[in-house]
């Protein structure tokens, strides 16, 4: 896919406004097109398969989208999940996200001094019937990480490899999951920025700076 | 089966500090000795071969150099757009929200070194972002603050502010990108292994 993915979802387009500030930004902005190749299009998926990778996607999209107001980005991880899946994981999906949505983040603390500014919150338990172990394990790892993250434990980590997880696998599931509420939060700043009026000021700042491009060649 | 690690006796710190703290890892490493050449590269940084939380990254190579690299732009290209240490309290906004205590002390000492307001730096970590600073800093906060909620609450009043603040088109991708970054890294540091007092 050579398409940005963020440009994709944020729906930027060539030589528009946005596109000309994401770019002051260059090596952030072809990273993390790096970073979706690398988690969603791998060359070499190893030992975690793409539509596995696909269904924690859309999963992650749908949990962050506020109820009954389906975004650009979770149709986007849906249809990805839809084309590659086996019939009834995309609605297994959809169903664990419905059961598991919840407004984050929350948790409780370790630490002595913060454990009253502990929220509570929902611990996901994914259905098996469908997805099978291995994949509603890596569901409710991904419900803990973007809901309730500072809930996570050893433990967590110990129901992973219970269900087949080895360490490999285990960090690009959770580089994939944490990647993404990256990516999906950018995509949702940039398109409120985008929602938003111009900066005024931003013509004469061009033109300075394309004035003092000039006067140093 | 892989072996995750816990540390019963490890010296936990007991709040947000903007202390120099150590990270433990849950899930094993790559030994030192054992990275491969594609791992070493993706560190980037090749004294981060003795730290265990990148040799732990370096499992999946291709995603660790990306994400330092996503990193490295949006926090030190001083081309245009904010200051750094406002990105860096954007990142350590973001961290006191979701519970990172050990992010939170990276990013507040960095935006503390930078900016020499370390007594406002430690308001955010002692009250949380709701404490009340100066306009434009109580605009950062809260922006970043809107941008971790989950489902995100960060809407065209954040924008508004943060240009009536003296933010332009570049600051503002400059603190949307920060605080969309830290809900990446604190993912990561919160669920592979914990702090530790050093």
């Amino acid at each position: 896919m050579s398409h940005d993915i963020i440009d994709h979802l944020a729906e930027i387009t060539a030589g528009s406004r946005l596109d000309t500030i994401r770019r002051a930004r260059p090596d952030a902005r072809e990273n993390a097109q790096q970073s979706f190749l690398a988690l969603l299009e791998p060359a070499d998926p190893g030992e975690l398969p793409l539509g596995d990778r696909y269904a924690v996607a859309a999963y992650v999209a749908l949990l962050h989208d506020a109820q009954g107001a389906p975004t650009r980005s979770s149709a986007f991880y849906l249809e990805l999940l839809d084309d590659a899946a086996a019939p009834g994981v995309t609605a297994s999906v959809r169903r664990a996200a419905d059961a598991g949505r919840a407004s984050g983040p929350y948790g409780g603390y370790r630490e002595p001094a913060l454990q009253r500014e502990a929220v509570a919150g929902p611990v996901a338990r994914v259905d098996r019937s469908v997805l099978g172990e291995r994949l509603a394990a890596a569901l409710e790892h991904a419900h803990l990480l973007v809901l309730h993250p500072r809930d996570a434990r050893p433990e967590a980590l110990r129901a992973l490899t219970a269900a087949g997880w080895g360490p490999d696998a285990l960090v690009s599931l959770s580089q994939l999951v944490a990647f993404l509420s990256f990516q999906l939060r950018l995509v949702h700043g940039l398109r409120v920025l985008a929602a938003t009026a111009a900066d005024t000021t931003a013509d004469a700042t061009t033109a300075s700076a394309t004035e003092l491009e000039e006067a140093r060649a | 089966m892989t072996t995750i690690t816990d540390y019963p006796a490890l010296r936990r710190p007991d709040a947000f500090t903007q202390r120099s703290l150590g990270w433990v890892p849950w899930a094993p490493p790559v030994p030192e000795a054992e990275l491969t050449a594609a791992q070493r590269d993706s560190l980037v940084e090749p004294d981060r071969a003795t730290n265990p939380y990148f040799r732990l990254l370096a499992r999946d190579p291709e995603a660790l150099r990306a994400r330092t690299l996503t990193d490295l732009d949006i926090f030190h290209n001083d081309d245009g757009g904010t200051p750094r240490w406002e990105r860096e309290l954007a990142a350590a906004a973001a961290s006191r929200v979701n519970g990172c205590v050990f992010c939170a002390s990276v990013h507040a000492r960095a935006a503390s070194r930078l900016s020499g307001r370390g007594d406002d730096v430690q308001r955010l970590l002692d009250e949380g972002v709701g404490a009340r600073v100066d306009e434009r800093w109580d605009a950062i906060a809260d922006a970043a603050a809107a941008l971790t909620a989950t489902p995100a609450a960060f809407g065209a009043e954040h924008v508004e502010r943060l240009r009536a603040a003296g933010l332009d088109d570049v600051g503002l991708l400059d603190q949307i990108s920060g605080a969309a970054f830290f809900n990446w890294a604190n993912r990561l540091m919160l669920s592979l292994g914990e702090p530790e007092v050093v």
